[in-house]
């Protein structure tokens, strides 16, 4: 069985690693948001690792004896875990990239459609033309004089006989 | 009657076809499916008459109580007699009626057999919740045929609101129906009445029923859908709005009315949306000019009427209700279809520019006038003969019930009726001495006098003038006319014999609880009622003869809040509320957002850990002493990298603290971590460089100080809460971890040593598998950001570029004392030999012969160092993720000595076909496990003995770890090519800006 005491050492890295992650994610800088991310990222993995128990052998087989090697299954998931970030850098780095061709800049903006919407609540406009909410002049007699069926009236003769 | 349905669906289906093929004659076969479902019901008149009608019952859901319960009662019989009927004879038609070159035919026809087969459904199924499914199928049919002018602005507000008061109603309906449903401990509709379940229940439900019922039938206040959907085609209105879907309401209240008419809540209800209803839509009618919607009026009106009569609940008030549902389909249906002959023939509905009609058209007057002879209640009509019975019944009302009310609402209801009903005969037929002028009403014209002369909602006055010019007539196909003849003529023969109709009716009056039964009859002597009727007659004909003052009486009256205004009104701030709470809660801010989310997350887990959890008894400083000099690297690099104001420091200290965890992850006994760790942070730091260059060299200054302490305050929140998390985390385990016989299991079965390299490929490969494929996603969404509308670039390839040595070209302060070497290569091209292959693509003072000599010496050593990663990773550190991220390192090694060409002779592919080779390979090694018969991502295990080599030990899963490895390979080389070459390219022919020139960087420097 593994040893479940929790390490002082690797919970006060967590932590910290937690905080510094956090701080940075709710920047506006993508790339600083990104450095945040990568920090998060450490600070979970090695939450796996201690939740899965203390530090042990490598779980080689044959090569270490097997009551003291360290819980493989969470190993298993932190590697992806660790691939898939290095996905993700790359990924919002190209975003920043772009961010940069486009604005000259790499923050993240408020969302414009958003803050229109806002806008336009607060002075109760509407933010999207609504036929169903108008109120127009026309009374019903209007509209049913407009309203015509696509009937014979009005054909030439010999379309009608076809 | 399931086959009737589906009868109803192929129509349905093949009708758009039908239509192309034949053109409007498709309407005579689309005909057949609402035919058959009349003939149907004849054929089973008899056995229906005894009460032993066909019930049919198939499990659909099982599980949630659901099947396919049909029953043909009385009701259900005539129900389906009215919908199959005059459903064929309007589809025939429209055979007539549209214009061979009128748009949307198929579609049109689709939607309308559709609609027939929803109907049929919903009158004959036998589960409440089936029979909410057909009714909401018949909201969205109707939604489509009132809609089905699309173009027009009109179409589509009558059909958005005609779909959105129903579906209301009908969500407030079921809840009625589950109510019932739950209280009853059953679906089953036949069940449900014959053992009502009472109680607050009961009388909610009721009320929740109403809601349906007074939207479907259009029953104040929500009757003003009904004229608005006027906008649709003529047979739709005369088959959607007075045949069939209005009365799915009424067939809704004859369905509980047995069971609840008793209930006071019932009752209430029944009188006040039926007698509101009944007056209303007469008055209504009587000012209106288009005789489409005098009809749709005089339908609101007559739906009162019918409300009130079936859910009176006496069972003389039944029989005669029925017996008017009846007549009024038959009527009303044959008048909206004489109304689109007259609207086919003079183009125009406006009663006050018809004249002349009725003898240029002498038969259409005459289906006209049997029809409007049965409405206004004039004998031997079927409408006589129903509304003779309503009166006697109602006089007979047992004592404490609301008889005189309902009787004098009745008697006012019909005397509108027949006063609205000359108008409209007299409007659509008659001769007359003056007609408005065409010219009055040009829609401008209109507009104007609205605009100038009175408030919106006022109908201005248009005098007639003597001798102006009526609406012009043509002669439309006769064919038009024999359906709504067949009708009126129907119309008048079943009044001709009552007593059949009485037989046949009965037996549903008969499941009422109370009152004596009723009769129907052409002639009951010289009674109370008869005398009312002539009362009713005269005092109708009064009323139209003095219309003009009428008109003008009611033009001028005070008309009240218009329930289509209110409705409108009532959307608009649904709309403005909606916009308030979008514009609270979505501020389009992302920290904002994020900030939300952790709070939460602080609040929820934090709460849990503290009062859930037990903190652990002991705790040690340390595995070992090492650890600790790793985690303070760790903890210093993150708070450094957190302050960092120049992006590349903070780079850096995030590459240190990354080497660092990987130091960690060495010491908790993982090696595969590690060594992924270190290869991951190398690969990262080079990417951030890459991007870096593009970037200005400093953070931008946030301006608000304070914001950093909130996030300060935020990000030790969630610190300390994932501390406390992971101080409680290792204690909270009540379980024997799953991979407790991993190590047993990975030589057994997955036939290596290296635990997590079998977990990987073989225990948990389908983790793995959903992994590689969120890095293609990922890399090919790196190649869009860049290449936008391209994959993948082309690849720079050395001979295409020999003479141009400017790759990285820039600032060059050396460049008189090269010019002498250069002249020199220059002077003796055969001596030029190169380290590497490109490098003198590069320009001269970006080139390190020491870096080129090293490159050239460690390439090769490095992929087969990956290569020995890849192969004895099963049984040591390595596996397909680090050989790839080292091949990866070695192509990023080559791109940066020898520039973009040099990466394109290195690996002259494109990364998309490394990418989608390594996904085939590890999801064809997973399938072909399953050719082998064992479960896909089975490992099998050949053990062959070679001469010479020795023992060879090959698991199937290497070649998913091979396909692992090309994902990865393909990933860095998409980086590479994208960010790196690709942008490379761009600063040279300078669809960038270079770097240095830009503005960000200059302001940032100078903070």
């Amino acid at each position: 069985m593994i040893d479940m005491t929790p390490n002082l050492v690797l919970v006060v890295t967590i932590g910290v690693l937690f905080t510094a992650g956090v701080y940075l994610l709710l920047e506006r800088s993508l790339s600083r948001v990104l450095i945040g991310v990568i920090l998060l990222g450490n600070g979970a993995n090695l939450l796996f690792l201690v939740a899965g128990g203390a530090a042990g052998r490598p779980p080689i087989v044959g090569v270490e004896p097997e009551g003291q090697m360290s819980d493989p299954l969470p190993q298993a998931m932190v590697l992806t875990a660790i691939v898939i970030t290095l996905g993700m850098t790359a990924f919002l780095l190209a975003m920043a990239y772009r961010s940069w061709q486009l604005h000259r800049h790499d923050e993240v903006q408020d969302d414009v459609e958003d803050r229109r919407i806002a806008r336009l609540a607060a002075i109760d406009e509407r933010a999207t033309a609504d036929d169903d909410t108008e109120e127009g002049s026309e009374t019903l007699d209007d509209e049913a004089a407009t309203a015509r069926d696509e009937t014979d009236d009005g054909l030439p003769a010999d379309e009608v006989r076809r | 009657m399931l086959l009737l349905l589906a009868i109803h669906l192929a129509a349905a289906v093949v009708a758009p076809v039908l239509v192309r093929w034949w053109g409007r004659r498709a309407f005579w076969a689309l005909a057949l499916a609402p035919a058959s479902a009349a003939v149907w019901a004849l054929s089973w008149t008899s056995a229906v008459r005894e009460g032993n009608g066909p019930v049919e019952r198939i499990s659909w859901i099982p599980q949630l109580g659901l099947e396919l319960t049909f029953r043909l009662d009385t009701l259900s019989w005539f129900m389906t007699l009215i919908v199959g009927g005059v459903g064929a004879l309007v589809l025939i038609y429209c055979a007539g009626y549209f214009s061979t070159t009128a748009h949307g035919l198929g579609r049109f026809g689709g939607v309308f057999v559709a609609f027939a087969g929803g109907m049929l459904g919903l009158v004959t199924s036998d589960d409440m919740l089936l029979l909410f499914v057909f009714w909401e199928l018949t909201t969205v049919t109707s939604y489509l045929l009132i809609g089905h002018y699309s173009d027009r602005k009109a179409s589509r507000r009558a059909a958005m609101q005609a779909i959105v008061i129903t579906t209301a109603g009908g969500l407030a309906m079921l809840m009625g129906v589950l109510l019932l449903g739950e209280s009853a401990g059953t679906y089953r509709l036949s069940e449900v009445i014959a053992h009502p379940p009472g109680g607050t229940a009961a009388t909610v439900a009721i009320f929740c029923l109403f809601a349906g019922v007074a939207t479907k039938s259009a029953l104040i206040p929500f009757h003003f859908w009904l004229p608005a959907a006027m906008a649709a085609p003529t047979p739709v209105s005369a088959y959607l709005h007075a045949a069939a879907m209005v009365k799915a309401g009424i067939y809704l209240v004859a369905r509980f009315a047995p069971a609840y008419s008793t209930h006071e809540s019932w009752r209430w209800c029944v009188v006040v949306l039926g007698g509101g209803t009944l007056l209303l839509g007469g008055y209504r009618a009587l000012r209106q000019h288009d005789l489409k919607l005098v009809l749709a009026f005089g339908t609101v009106s007559q739906l009162g009427l019918i409300t009130l009569l079936v859910g009176l609940g006496s069972r003389a008030t039944a029989l005669a209700g029925l017996a008017m549902l009846g007549a009024h389909a038959m009527f009303k249906a044959a008048l909206f279809l004489v109304v689109g002959v007259v609207d086919a023939a003079t183009g125009t509905r406006d009663l006050r520019r018809l004249s002349g009609v009725g003898r240029a058209l002498p038969l259409t007057a005459l289906a006209g006038a049997l029809a409007t002879a049965s409405m206004i209640g004039l004998p031997p009509f079927a409408g006589y003969v129903a509304k003779e019975a309503g009166l006697e019944a109602l006089g007979h009302l047992d004592e404490g019930s609301a008889g005189p009310v309902v009787l004098v609402a009745v008697a006012l209801g019909s005397v509108l009726t027949v006063a609205y009903g000359l108008r409209l005969w007299w409007g659509a037929f008659a001769t007359k001495r003056a007609v408005v002028p065409a010219s009055a009403l040009v829609p401008d014209a209109v507009a104007t006098q609205v605009d100038g002369a009175s408030s919106p909602g006022t109908t201005t006055r248009l005098e007639p003038v003597i001798g102006a010019e009526p609406a012009p007539i043509t002669k439309p196909s006769l064919m038009l006319v024999w359906p709504a003849m067949i009708l009126a003529v129907l119309g008048l023969a079943v009044a001709l014999l009552p007593q059949l109709g009485e037989h046949l009716l009965q037996p549903y009056a008969e499941t009422y609880p109370e009152g004596e039964a009723g009769h129907l009859a052409l002639w009951a002597g010289f009674t109370p009622t008869f005398v009312l009727t002539l009362g009713i007659l005269a005092a109708g004909v009064a009323l139209w003869l003095v219309r003009d003052r009428v008109e003008r009486w009611q033009s001028g009256a005070y008309r009240g809040p218009e329930a289509d205004r209110v409705y409108r009104r009532f959307m608009r701030r649904l709309d403005d509320v909606a916009a308030d709470v979008t514009a609270v809660t979505q501020r389009g801010s992302l920290p904002l957002y994020l900030g939300i989310i952790l709070a939460v997350f602080v609040l929820a887990v934090g709460i849990t850990t503290i009062t859930q959890t037990s903190w652990p008894d002991q705790l040690k400083a340390y595995d070992q002493p090492a650890q600790v000099v790793f985690a303070a690297a760790t903890i210093v690099s993150a708070a450094l990298a957190a302050r960092a104001r120049r992006r590349l420091k903070a780079v850096i200290l995030l590459g240190i603290g990354g080497y660092a965890v990987a130091g960690l992850f060495l010491l908790q006994g993982a090696p595969d971590l590690a060594l992924t760790q270190v290869l991951v942070e190398t690969v990262t730091l080079v990417v951030f460089v890459l991007v870096l260059r593009r970037l200005p060299p400093y953070f931008s200054d946030r301006p608000l100080a304070a914001s950093r302490w909130v996030r300060l305050g935020i990000g030790l929140a969630v610190g300390l809460t994932v501390a406390g998390v992971a101080l409680v985390a290792p204690g909270a385990r009540i379980h024997a971890p799953v991979s407790e016989d991993f190590a047993e299991e990975a030589v057994r079965w997955g036939g290596g040593h290296n635990i997590v390299n079998v977990t990987l490929v073989d225990i948990r490969a389908w983790d793995t598998m959903g992994e590689i494929s969120v890095l293609l996603v990922a890399a090919t969404g790196v190649a869009s950001l860049v290449f936008l509308s391209r994959r993948g670039g082309q690849i720079f390839r050395a001979d295409e570029a020999r003479q141009e040595r400017r790759v990285w070209a820039g600032p060059d302060p050396m460049a008189r004392l090269r010019r002498a070497t250069d002249q020199a290569r220059v002077d003796a091209p055969s001596t030029d030999r190169e380290w590497l292959r490109a490098g003198s693509t590069l320009a001269p003072q970006r080139r390190s012969v020491i870096f080129e000599v090293v490159v050239r010496l460690l390439y090769q050593t490095m992929i087969v160092y990956s290569l020995f990663l890849l192969f004895s990773g099963h049984n040591a550190p390595g596996g397909g993720f680090a050989a790839g991220l080292v091949t990866g390192i070695a192509l990023i090694v080559r791109y940066l000595a020898g520039g973009r060409y040099e990466l394109g002779e290195a690996a002259p592919v494109q990364p998309g076909l490394l990418l989608g080779l390594g996904l085939f390979l590890s999801a064809g090694v997973g399938l072909f496990a399953l050719v082998l018969g064992g479960s896909v991502l089975q490992s099998w295990i050949i053990d062959i003995h070679l001469p010479l080599i020795g023992d060879l030990h090959l698991v199937t899963s290497l070649f998913f770890d091979v396909g692992v490895y090309l994902v990865v390979v393909g990933l860095v080389l998409d980086i590479l090519r994208s960010l790196g070459a690709e942008l490379d390219r761009r600063a040279e022919t300078g669809e960038d800006a270079a770097f240095g020139s830009d503005d960000g960087v200059r302001s940032g420097a100078e903070r």
